[in-house]
């Protein structure tokens, strides 16, 4: 009997014979690290969407039990890798307010800086790649010469380029000298040039306007309900930000404005992160000008941080502090307490809950990973999209499989 | 800010608070626990589930519970935080989800799950999310090991003769 047209239009969408499944990942270019989606497809609509994760799972938070405060900061790294300072910061803030230490203000302010590096840092690869997803190519190597110059920046202070595990409790590992404030200051001179050059391409572009603008729409209300924090969460008008509302490091010291925007779709969300590294720059530039002098860790008698290599070296006292923080057995006073500390990170709020137990390693040590909380309303942002559109929402949120899976 | 006295009167004499530093922390009995985080949801504005995760006390010394579930919750207009922690005891860790009052929860309470071994009741869709559907044991509970049991040497390959 051949189907009247009531039939058709009283079937449940997903239970009609050409809706079809597509396998999204785990290996495709546009997610960039691994993660599966499988869409439910009406010709291009998506109907719905899972995510499978869980691909790059390696067990950081029991690692976190098994690893010192300071050899932690090895692993989280590698969590949201395209800011990796920014995690050591908030994983060493966490473990600071456990410890009650209160940083010196040289350290402060060259943590300041180095965390709204990382925020560029991060937006910079965002933006790009959310550009090439779309099919721009030019401004993702525009930004990317710039992230170079991040990269020498941070080599100058640590080291190293990617993975610096550069602070410390109490402190960082090397205290940086007038050559690394010049080159700096010359990021902030250069960088507004190759800004304009990129909003110029992008931001009025008809083409990436058309492909942003009213997809991914997350209202406010969505936005405190799935707990979206950070650019995705002020691109839907959610005026929040600790750097402002919680302030740490320096941040209390520093003129800067909070960027936030109605629109709550992918452009709402590129515009924010867009403007946030103008607001970034006005940061760096003011700490840079005023980082004060002194001592950048806080003082060895807490057995806390390593003293100077001279010191150490040169005289029986040195050698014995140097002992105290590097023997296992020895150690300082860690409360058996149970502490929560966040910090904005590029992503939205990263925070660490530690329960210490009297031992310098930490008896749990859960990180909230905002690209885990930031992915779980993938499917509500993409439903009734086109097919095309899920990579244009998977930039705009800015999914880190690393930290996502931990 | 939320007074003790008044989280008391409402919710019963079980509930004790605790301060660290900045955090606040409230301890709630596991039978309550809905019914606090739902007022403090709709009755004291705390409309943030910031996360939700659990802790395993087995070699905690002087413990006498063996997981709590903790809840960080955030008032979005007076920018208050507040910690709600509650005692869970083998062999039947069970609370009742937060699923409908924050979205968020959904793969929260699946991570728990997934990790402790912690179900939660009325939970839409309570699978393993990071570790893999065949895996049978908790791996954040401290009673298993670091370096695992041998699951990863013992896991299913597909050869291609086999395939």
């Amino acid at each position: 009997m051949p189907l009247t047209p009531v039939d058709t239009l009283e079937t449940e969408s997903a239970e009609r014979e050409y809706v079809w499944t597509l396998n999204f990942g785990p290996q495709h270019p546009a997610t960039h690290t691994t993660l599966r989606l499988v869409l439910t497809l009406d010709g291009e609509k998506v109907l719905n969407a899972v995510p499978y994760i869980g691909y790059l799972h390696s067990g950081f938070e029991k690692l976190g039990e098994h690893l010192d405060f300071n050899q932690y900061v090895t692993i989280v790294d590698r969590m949201n890798y395209l800011s990796p300072l920014a995690n050591e910061i908030a994983w060493h803030h966490a473990v600071e307010k456990l410890l009650g230490i209160e940083l010196t203000p040289r350290c402060r302010y060259l943590r300041t800086i180095l965390a709204e590096l990382m925020r560029m840092h991060d937006h910079l690869l965002n933006l790009g790649t959310t550009a090439l997803d779309l099919g721009g190519f030019t401004a993702f190597l525009y930004f990317f010469q710039q992230r170079e110059h991040i990269y020498d920046i941070v080599e100058l202070a640590s080291g190293q380029r990617f993975h610096t595990s550069y602070t410390r409790v109490g402190g960082v590992l090397f205290d940086v000298n007038t050559d690394w404030v010049n080159r700096v200051r010359k990021f902030v001179r250069e960088f507004p040039r190759v800004y304009e050059e990129v909003d110029r391409l992008l931001t009025k572009n008809r083409i990436f306007v058309d492909r942003t603008k009213g997809i991914g729409y997350l209202s406010r209300e969505d936005a405190i309900n799935f707990s979206a924090a950070g650019p995705v969460a002020r691109a839907s008008g959610v005026e929040r930000d600790l750097r402002r509302d919680e302030p740490y490091l320096a941040y209390a010291d520093l003129d800067f404005d909070v960027v936030c925007s109605k629109g709550g779709d992918c452009y709402a969300r590129y515009l924010v992160r867009m403007q946030e590294l103008l607001e970034s720059l006005k940061i760096i530039e003011q700490a840079v000008e005023n980082i004060p002098g002194g001592p950048v860790n806080i003082g060895v008698e807490t057995d806390m941080v390593l003293p100077a290599k001279p010191a150490v070296y040169r005289s029986i006292e040195g050698l014995i502090q140097h002992f105290e923080v590097i023997m296992p057995n020895r150690g300082y006073d860690v409360p058996r307490e149970q502490v929560y500390a966040a910090t904005e990170s590029p992503n939205g709020e990263l925070g660490f809950y530690i329960v210490g137990n009297a031992e310098t390693r930490a008896y749990r040590a859960r990180t909230r990973p905002p690209s885990f909380i930031h992915f779980s309303m993938f499917p509500h942002l993409i439903r009734n999209h086109q097919l095309s559109d899920v990579v244009a929402v998977l930039g705009s949120i800015n999914i880190i499989a690393a930290e996502l899976d931990r | 800010m939320v007074e003790l006295s008044v989280l008391q009167e409402r919710f019963g004499s079980g509930i004790t608070e605790h301060v660290f530093r900045d955090n606040r922390r409230v301890d709630v009995p596991a039978a309550v626990l809905f019914d606090v985080l739902s007022g403090l949801k709709t009755d004291f504005g705390f409309s943030v589930l910031i996360d939700l995760t659990a802790v395993d006390w087995l070699e905690y010394e002087g413990a006498t519970d063996r997981f709590t579930v903790v809840y960080l919750l955030l008032n979005m207009d007076s920018g208050e935080r507040l910690t709600v922690q509650t005692a869970l005891n083998l062999p039947n860790p069970t609370l009742t989800s937060v699923y409908s009052l924050w979205k968020a929860a959904d793969w929260m309470e699946r991570e728990v799950f997934d990790m402790f071994g912690i179900t939660f009741t009325g939970h839409p869709d309570l699978r393993r999310i990071l570790m893999p559907e065949e895996f049978d044991a908790f791996p954040l509970r401290k009673d298993y090991p670091l370096k695992g049991r041998g699951e990863r040497h013992n896991f299913p390959v597909i050869t291609r003769s086999g395939s």
